[in-house]
C-alpha cells in the first residue's frame, strides 16, 4: 500500500495513459479513438507537471520578504503549455479529418470503414 | 551578408516558417507556388553553405544560440556533419519537388485552397528541416509535431483523388501521436535524471555522472535511464515505420497527393532515422544502448524482418504506388540495419542510404505522379505499354527502379556496397545475405512494373497520353539522374557520409 | 597516339557507335552505315593495343573512383586480349549479318536492336581489360543489362518469359554469389588479408594463407562463390538462361550467346582462377578440386540433352554449354598447359560456334524452319550455308582442318603431360574419359545434321515451296566465319602468341 500512495501522482498518470491507450486501441468510433489519445496525451502532462513539483516549494515568482523560498520548478510547466498547444492542435486536425470521413463515407466508425473499402478495392 | 551568414542555422528554419504563414494569408492566384517554391530555393542555399561551412570548419560543428541564451538553458541549433547532410537532403528534395508540385498539385486539390497547401507544406518543410537541426531535445519534439501535424493535413488531402486518404491520415495522425508522446515521455524521463533537455548536456551527464556510478554497489537512475531510452525507441521506431511498426505508412503514401508521397517518402522518415541515430549515438550514448542494452539485436532483427517482409509485400502489391510504399519499408530496414551494425561503415551505409534513397525513391514517386496526372490512375494495368508514350518518364523510372535493385552504376548499388562490407566487416553474414535476398526481391518486383511498362499492350479504349508537361518532367529527371550520378561518382557523397559517421563515433555530441 | 588513348578510345567509341545509331534511327542505310564503322573502328582499336600487350608493356587507364578505394581501371594484359579480339573481330561479320537478317525477317524496333549491340560490346572491352575485380564486375552486369533488350527483342510473352530467366538467373547469381565474394575480398583487402583487389600475377591471397589470417576454407568459399557468381559461364546448374536466350533474333543468339556473353563468363573463370585465386594456390590448399566434376558432368549432361533437341537452335545452345564447360574443365586442371588450352579454345569454339548459328539463321531466313527434322535435303538448296555449317560442325567435333582440333589437342596433351595419368590420379583420367566420350556425343548430334542436309531428299511439303540461298549479307558473313574456322587451322600467331603469354603468367 506504501508504494501507492507515496507515488501516488505517478499511479495517476499511469492511469490515465493506459485508460487513454487502452481507448486508442479498442475504440472503434472515430471520435472516441481522438479522445482516447487526448487523455493519453494529459497523463503524459501530469506526469511531467509531477516531476517539476519541489516538497514544500511555492510558486516560482521571485518574492524577497520570504527568505530563501523553496520554488517549484517553473521549466515543466513551461514546456507543457507547449504540449497542451500541441494536443489541441492534433485534436483539431483529427476533428477535422473526422467530419470529412463522415461527410464521404457515411459513417465514423472503423469497422464499417473497414468494409466499405474493402468492397471498393480501388 | 555578415548577418545572414552568421544567423543562417535559425534562418535556415525560420524562413519557411515565416514564409509559411504569409503563404497561407496573401498566397491566393497561384501566387503560393511562386512563394513556396522561392523559399524552398533560398533554403537550399543555406542548407548547402552550412554543409560547406561545417565540413571546412575544423571543430566540425557549429553551435548557435537562439535569442543568446547560453545552453544548456537556452534551445541551441548544433550543426555537424551528420545533420548538415540531412538538412542538404530535405532541401534537395523539397526545392525539387516543389518545382513539379505546381501542376501536379493543381489536377488534386482545389484552386481555392492552393495557398493553404502551399503553407503546410512550407511548414512541413520547416518540421523537418527544424527537428534535424535543433540541439534540444524538446524543441526537437514541437518541431516533430509541426511536421507531422501537417503532414496528416497533406495526407488527407488527397481526398479528392481518392476517400481513403481519409482514413490513411486519420490512422496516421493516432499512431503518428503515440509515437510523438512515447518520444516525450522518454524525454520525461531523462529530464528527471539529468534536469536538462539540451542533447549534448544530457550525453554529457549521462556518461560522466550517471553511466559510472552503474558498475560501482549504488547504480543510480538504472531503470529510470532505461525506460527513457525504451520509450524515445519505440516512440521513433513508429515515426521511422520500423518493422513491425510500419502500418501507417502504406496507406498513407498510396493514397496522399503525389507530390505528397514524393516528399514524405524521401524525407520524412529519413529524418525519423536521422532522429533515431542522434539519439542512439549522440543522446544516450552508443556503449549504453548497444553494450549494456543490446538494441542493436533487436535493430537488426527488425531490420532484417523488414527487408524480407517489405519487399516481400511490395511484390504482391498491384497499386504500383503501394508497391513504391512497400519497398519503402524495405529500405528503411536497409537504413537502419547500418547504424544497427554500429561500426563507421555501417553508419556510412546508413548516411549514404539516406541520400540515395531519397534520390531514388523520391524520383519513383513523382515518375508515378506523372502517370497519375495523366491515366488518373495508378494501378499496375494503368502502365501498360506506357513506355512508348511516356518515354523519358518511364526511363526515369526503370533507373529508379533499378537503383532499388542495386544494380552497378546506380546510388543503390554504393549504398548496398558499403551495408553488405560493413555487414562482412562485423561478422554478420547473416544480414549480409538478407541484404542481397533482399535485393533480388526487389528485382522481381520492380521487374514486375518494367515488364508492364514495356511489354505490356495498351486497351484499345484506353485514353491517349502524351508526355508529362516540362516542370513536371524535368524533377523527376533531375532526381533520376542524380540516382545515377551518384553511382558513378560517389567520391561527395561517401566523403560526407564518413566524415558524420566518424563524427558520430568520434563520440562527441 | 599512346595506348592509353587508344584503350580509352576502345571503350569510348562503341558509345559514340550507340549515339550515332540513335541519331540516325529514321535512316536505315546511315544507321546501318554507322553499326558497320563503329564495329570496324572498334576492331582497329583493339588490334592497335595488341603489339603493346606483345611487348609486356604495362599500360593502366584510371577512368574514375566510384567508391574510395575501388577504382573503376583497366589495363592490358594478355588474357583479356585474346577475348577483346575474338569479341571485336567477330562483330563486324555479325554486324554484316544482322542487316541481312533483320531486314529479310522485317524485325520491329530495329534502333533499339543495332544501339544495344555497342553497349554490349563496351561492356565486353571493359570486361576484358579490368584491372581489379570491382571494374570486372560492373562491366559483368552492364553486359546483362545492356543485352536484356536484345532477348526479349521480339516482345511477345515467349520473350518476356525468356528474358525473365534470362535476367533471374543470371543477376541472383551474379548479385548473390559473385557481388558477395568481390565485397568479401575487398574487405580482405581492407584488413590487409589479401595483397590487393587488382588481378595480379600468381593471385592475391599467397601471403595471406600462407601467414594463416585467411583460412583455407575461407578461400574454397570463396572460389565456389565466384565460379558459380559467374552465371554467364553456365555450369550447370547455372545453365538456365542460355535456352532461354535463344529467343532472340539469330545474330544476337549468334555473336552474343554464342561469343560475346559466353565467352565473358569462361573469360572470367579463367582470368579469377589464374590472377585471383592463382594456380599454384589453388593446388596447394587443394582447393576447387570439384570443379573439375562439375564442369565435366556439365560436357557430358549438356552433349546428351543436345541429342534430344529438335529445335536446331536449342540444340546449338545445349552444345555451348558444353563447349564451355570444357573451357572451364581446361582451367581446373590447374596446370599451365591446361590453361593455355582453355584460352585456345576460347577463340576456337567462338569461330566454329558463330558460323553454326550464322548457318541457323541463315536456314530460319531463307526457308524459315527452326527444327532439325525439318532440314532433309536443305544442303543442295543452300549449299553455301550448309557448307558452312559443316565446317563447324567438323571444328565442333575436333576433326582436321578446323581450329577446334587445335585446343582439343592441347586439352588432351595438357592431361597427359601432367604424368599424372600413369600415377593412377582420378581427376585427370575422368577429364580424359570426359572428352573422348564427348567428342563422341559431338559427332553424334552434329553429324546427322549434316546427313540429312546432304543425302536426304526433300521432303514432298518442301517441293512445292521452293527457296534458294539467303539474302547476300548473310552468306558473305557466314562464309567469312567459317573461312576463319579454317585459316586459324593453318595460321594462328597471334592466339598462339597470347596464349603462350597467359601461359606463362601462370607458370
Amino acid at each position: 500500500m506504501q508504494v501507492v500512495f507515496d507515488y501516488y501522482n505517478y499511479w495517476i498518470c499511469i492511469i490515465l495513459m493506459m485508460v487513454g491507450f487502452y481507448g486508442v486501441i479498442a475504440k472503434t468510433n472515430l471520435v472516441k479513438k481522438a479522445l482516447s489519445l487526448s487523455v493519453f496525451q494529459t497523463g503524459i502532462l501530469v506526469f511531467y507537471i509531477s516531476i517539476g513539483k519541489v516538497e514544500g516549494g511555492t510558486a516560482p515568482v521571485l518574492d524577497k520578504t520570504v527568505d530563501n523560498p523553496a520554488y517549484s520548478n517553473p521549466l515543466p510547466h513551461a514546456l507543457m503549455l507547449t504540449a497542451i498547444v500541441v494536443g489541441v492542435a492534433t485534436l483539431a486536425v483529427a476533428m477535422a479529418i473526422i467530419i470529412n470521413i463522415r461527410e464521404r463515407y457515411g459513417t465514423i466508425d472503423e469497422q464499417d470503414l473497414e468494409q466499405l473499402e474493402h468492397e471498393t478495392q480501388d | 551578408m555578415e548577418l545572414i551568414q552568421r544567423n543562417l542555422p535559425a534562418l535556415v528554419v525560420v524562413t519557411p516558417l515565416i514564409m509559411g504563414l504569409i503563404t497561407s494569408i496573401i498566397g491566393r492566384r497561384g501566387l503560393g507556388w511562386y512563394l513556396a517554391m522561392g523559399t524552398t530555393a533560398a533554403v537550399l542555399a543555406m542548407s548547402i553553405q552550412l554543409l560547406a561551412n561545417v565540413l571546412d570548419s575544423g571543430t566540425q560543428t557549429v553551435t548557435y544560440l537562439m535569442g543568446n541564451w547560453p545552453t544548456p538553458f537556452g534551445i541551441g541549433y548544433v550543426v555537424d556533419p551528420l545533420n548538415a547532410s540531412v538538412l542538404v537532403i530535405v532541401s534537395i528534395i523539397s526545392a525539387v519537388v516543389t518545382l513539379y508540385a505546381r501542376k501536379s498539385v493543381a489536377s488534386e486539390i482545389a484552386h481555392n485552397r492552393l495557398h493553404f497547401f502551399y503553407a503546410l507544406w512550407l511548414f512541413c518543410i520547416t518540421g523537418l528541416l527544424g527537428i534535424t537541426i535543433t540541439g534540444d531535445a524538446f524543441n526537437l519534439y514541437v518541431l516533430l509535431e509541426i511536421s507531422s501535424l501537417s503532414t496528416y493535413t497533406l495526407v488527407a488531402l488527397g481526398r479528392n483523388r481518392n476517400r481513403r486518404a481519409l482514413t490513411a491520415a486519420i490512422n496516421y495522425l493516432v499512431l503518428g501521436s503515440i509515437g510523438a508522446c512515447f518520444y516525450l515521455l522518454g524525454i520525461a524521463y531523462l529530464y528527471m535524471v539529468t534536469g536538462s533537455l539540451n542533447i549534448a548536456d544530457i550525453h554529457d551527464i549521462l556518461a560522466n555522472k550517471v553511466f559510472p556510478t552503474w558498475s560501482t554497489g549504488a547504480p543510480m537512475y538504472r531503470t529510470t535511464v532505461i525506460a527513457g531510452f525504451a520509450f524515445m525507441a519505440v516512440g521513433l521506431s513508429l515515426k521511422l515505420a520500423l518493422f513491425p511498426l510500419h502500418g501507417w505508412l502504406p496507406n498513407a503514401y498510396t493514397y496522399s497527393p503525389s507530390a505528397v508521397s514524393a516528399l514524405l517518402a524521401s524525407t520524412a522518415t529519413k529524418v525519423g532515422a536521422y532522429v533515431f541515430i542522434r539519439v542512439i549515438f549522440t543522446l544516450v550514448g552508443v556503449n549504453f544502448a548497444y553494450t549494456l542494452l543490446h538494441t542493436d539485436t533487436v535493430l537488426m532483427l527488425s531490420a532484417g524482418a523488414a527487408i524480407l517482409f517489405g519487399s516481400w509485400m511490395a511484390f504482391r502489391q498491384t497499386n504500383v504506388k503501394k508497391l513504391l510504399a512497400y519497398s519503402s519499408i524495405g529500405q528503411i530496414g536497409y537504413i537502419t540495419l547500418g547504424f544497427a551494425l554500429g561500426n563507421a561503415g555501417g553508419l556510412t551505409a546508413s548516411v549514404i542510404h539516406l541520400f540515395n534513397h531519397a534520390l531514388t525513391k523520391g524520383g519513383m514517386f513523382l515518375a508515378l505522379g506523372i502517370v497519375a496526372y495523366r491515366t488518373g490512375h495508378t494501378r499496375l494495368q494503368d502502365l501498360r505499354g506506357l513506355g512508348r508514350k511516356l518515354p523519358f518518364t518511364m526511363a526515369a523510372f526503370t533507373a529508379g527502379g533499378l537503383g532499388l535493385i542495386g544494380v552497378p552504376l546506380t546510388a543503390g548499388f554504393i549504398s548496398k556496397w558499403y551495408l553488405v562490407s560493413s555487414c562482412i566487416e562485423a561478422g554478420r553474414y547473416e544480414m549480409a545475405a538478407i541484404v542481397l535476398v533482399g535485393s533480388m526481391i526487389a528485382l522481381l518486383y520492380t521487374w514486375k512494373v518494367v515488364e508492364t511498362i514495356y511489354f505490356g499492350k495498351r486497351d484499345e479504349n484506353a485514353p491517349v497520353v502524351k508526355e508529362a508537361p516540362i516542370t513536371m518532367l524535368v524533377p523527376v529527371l533531375l532526381l533520376a539522374g542524380g540516382s545515377i550520378y551518384f553511382g558513378i561518382d560517389a567520391s561527395l557523397t561517401s566523403r560526407v557520409a564518413t566524415a558524420a559517421a566518424h563524427f558520430l563515433l568520434g563520440g562527441a555530441p | 597516339m599512346n595506348p592509353e588513348m587508344i584503350l580509352s578510345l576502345a571503350l569510348g567509341v562503341p558509345l559514340l557507335g550507340t549515339l550515332l545509331i540513335v541519331m540516325a534511327g529514321r535512316v536505315p542505310n546511315l544507321r546501318e552505315a554507322f553499326t558497320l564503322l563503329t564495329a570496324l573502328a572498334t576492331f582497329g582499336l583493339v588490334a592497335c593495343l595488341y603489339p603493346y600487350v606483345v611487348h609486356q608493356q604495362a599500360v593502366r587507364v584510371e577512368l574514375l573512383t566510384v567508391i574510395p578505394g575501388v577504382p573503376l581501371a583497366f589495363k592490358l594484359e594478355p588474357l583479356g586480349m585474346v577475348y577483346a579480339l575474338v569479341a571485336t573481330l567477330l562483330w563486324i561479320p555479325n554486324s554484316l549479318y544482322a542487316f541481312g537478317y533483320m531486314r529479310a525477317n522485317n524485325e520491329k524496333h530495329q534502333t533499339r536492336f543495332y544501339a544495344c549491340f555497342p553497349l554490349a560490346i563496351a561492356s565486353a572491352i571493359g570486361i576484358a581489360f579490368a584491372e581489379n575485380i570491382f571494374t570486372m564486375f560492373v562491366f559483368y552486369e552492364t553486359l546483362t543489362f545492356s543485352t536484356f533488350p536484345l532477348v526479349t527483342h521480339k516482345g511477345n510473352s515467349d520473350a518476356v518469359k525468356s528474358g525473365r530467366i534470362y535476367l533471374g538467373v543470371l543477376l541472383t547469381t551474379s548479385v548473390c554469389f559473385q557481388l558477395l565474394a568481390v565485397m568479401w575480398i575487398v574487405a580482405l583487402a581492407n584488413q590487409g588479408d589479401v595483397s590487393s583487389i587488382d588481378f595480379t600475377r600468381g593471385g592475391i591471397f599467397r601471403e595471406g594463407l600462407a601467414s594463416n589470417a585467411i583460412d583455407p576454407s575461407i578461400f574454397g568459399l570463396l572460389f565456389f562463390l565466384y565460379i558459380y557468381g559467374i552465371g554467364k559461364a553456365a555450369v550447370m546448374p547455372v545453365h538456365r538462361w542460355l535456352p532461354a536466350a535463344m529467343v532472340a533474333p539469330t545474330p544476337v543468339s549468334a555473336f552474343l550467346h554464342a561469343v560475346a556473353v559466353v565467352k565473358a563468363g569462361v573469360f572470367c573463370v579463367i582470368k579469377v582462377t589464374v590472377y585471383v585465386f592463382g594456380v599454384d594456390t589453388l593446388r596447394r590448399y587443394d582447393q576447387g578440386g570439384w570443379l573439375l566434376y562439375a564442369a565435366g558432368g556439365t560436357i557430358l549432361i549438356g552433349s546428351l540433352i543436345a541429342m534430344f533437341q529438335d529445335n536446331l537452335k536449342k540444340r546449338l545452345a545445349y552444345s555451348t554449354i558444353s563447349q564451355l564447360s570444357y573451357i572451364v574443365m581446361a582451367t581446373a586442371l590447374l596446370t599451365p598447359l591446361s590453361i593455355f588450352a582453355a584460352v585456345v579454345h576460347i577463340v576456337a569454339h567462338a569461330f566454329g560456334k558463330i558460323t553454326l548459328f550464322f548457318a541457323a539463321g541463315s536456314v530460319y531466313t531463307a526457308g524459315h524452319k527452326t527444327q532439325v527434322s525439318q532440314l532433309d535435303g536443305i544442303g543442295r538448296r543452300m549449299p553455301w550455308t550448309m557448307g558452312a555449317f559443316t565446317v563447324g560442325t567438323l571444328s565442333m567435333i575436333g576433326v582436321p582442318p578446323a581450329v577446334g582440333l587445335v585446343s582439343k589437342w592441347y586439352l588432351i596433351n595438357s592431361v597427359i603431360e601432367s604424368g599424372r595419368i600413369a600415377g593412377g590420379h582420378f581427376d585427370e583420367i575422368f577429364a580424359l574419359v570426359v572428352i573422348l566420350f564427348s567428342t563422341l556425343l559431338n559427332a553424334g548430334y552434329f553429324l546427322p545434321i549434316v546427313y540429312r542436309a546432304f543425302f536426304k531428299p526433300l521432303s514432298e511439303a518442301d517441293q512445292k515451296h521452293p527457296h534458294g540461298e539467303a539474302p547476300w549479307p548473310i552468306v558473305t558473313a557466314l562464309m567469312f566465319t567459317a573461312g576463319l574456322t579454317l585459316f586459324f587451322f593453318f595460321w594462328n600467331k597471334p592466339m598462339m602468341e597470347l596464349a603462350e603469354l597467359v601461359r606463362r603468367a601462370v607458370g
